[in-house]
């Protein structure tokens, strides 16, 4: 394993690890009831939203070279598809790989 | 010691119709191609994986490594995209923290807190007794993880089959099926309201700080929803 690659590795689980750990230390003496875990849920599910929003408008990766409308069109299309599918995760999920590969193909 | 029976509930939850199984192994087919495309050799990949575990922290560092980024670099483009752990394990935590559970097992089970195992706990959590919770999340967390090995495992064989528009595909599941769950958890005024502030303000903060763009996002639209709850409850 080279040095670079392994540290890059290390630096980054080590990053990821540092939150995960704070937070369940500073939970330690949060009620469940108290206002401020519901503040925190409220944070916890916005920065997520926030997070997907990112992922898709700007994404890294793959993803940024399919274009802007392709995007848009299959979150449109498989948020239309969960609602009338009683909300069902799948559908939309499966749906969404191939119609991304099908439309970056074509569009 | 941890609770078989609850320590296999969980294990198995990922097998429920609507499990994130699906979605967080084809992300991570997708990292195990990525990280193979980038030089990775099948052992870096898979500790990669093992030792990270969180998508976005994956994929800032492969596109960190590829534009020559210094450690330090790494270390803080990884840390602002994984911040986000930090509200989540505050709002999980609590949830499970029992006087007769062992510390360790909150402290060693915090290295499964991410997107897909958090959704399914958050829905399931109700269903278990407060005492087993944490065994019922460990087998979560295990289950989860390991998909996420297999597919990195399955991403770093495939990648010669897997042409660039099949990786989109790919890549294009994870947000879909989180946006769904998000969309799916969305059953009080307080969590409607942080889940469209925060679908709204992260594009937009990102004009003003891509670093800072979800944090802050979830930051202010996380404190308005919660104000707006707290008025619909008074």
């Amino acid at each position: 394993m080279s040095t670079s690659v392994f540290l890059a590795i290390l630096v980054t689980s080590l990053a990821t690890f540092s939150s995960r750990f704070l937070g369940a230390i500073s939970s330690q003496g949060i009620k469940e009831t108290s206002k401020l875990f519901k503040w925190f849920n409220c944070l916890a599910y916005s920065t997520l939203a926030a997070l997907i929003a990112r992922t898709i408008i700007f994404p890294v990766g793959v993803l940024s070279d399919a274009s802007y409308l392709s995007r848009v069109t299959v979150v449109l299309f498989c948020l239309f598809i969960f609602f009338i599918s009683k909300r069902n995760f799948v559908y939309p999920t499966v749906i969404s790989a191939i119609m991304m590969a099908l439309l970056s193909n074509y569009l | 010691m941890i609770n078989k029976e609850f320590f296999f509930k969980g294990f198995k939850s990922i097998l429920a119709p609507d499990s994130p199984a699906l979605a967080l192994g084809c992300c991570f087919i997708a990292i195990g191609a990525l990280l193979k495309n980038l030089g990775f050799n099948i052992q870096e990949s898979i500790f990669s994986t093992m030792l990270t575990y969180a998508l976005p922290g994956s994929l800032v560092m492969a596109e960190s490594l590829l534009v020559g980024a210094s450690l330090l670099n790494i270390f803080l483009a990884v840390w602002f995209v994984n911040a986000r752990l930090y509200p989540m394990a505050v709002s999980l935590f609590p949830l499970m923290m029992h006087k007769s559970q062992p510390k360790w097992k909150y402290y060693f089970s915090c290295h499964f807190i991410a997107v897909s195992a958090w959704l399914i706990m958050k829905s399931n959590y109700k269903s278990i007794d407060k005492k087993h919770r944490i065994d019922f999340w460990i087998g979560i967390g295990c289950a989860t993880w390991t998909t996420a090995v297999i597919g990195t495992f399955i991403g770093f064989y495939a990648s010669d089959y897997l042409d660039k528009n099949m990786m989109m595909g790919l890549a294009i599941l994870n947000p879909i099926y989180f946006l769904c769950m998000m969309v799916g958890a969305m059953k009080t005024i307080q969590i409607t309201a942080a889940v469209i502030l925060g679908l709204v303000l992260g594009p937009i903060f990102y004009f003003l700080s891509p670093e800072w763009s979800i944090l802050l996002g979830g930051l202010v639209g996380g404190t308005i929803a919660y104000f707006i709850g707290e008025l619909n409850v008074n």
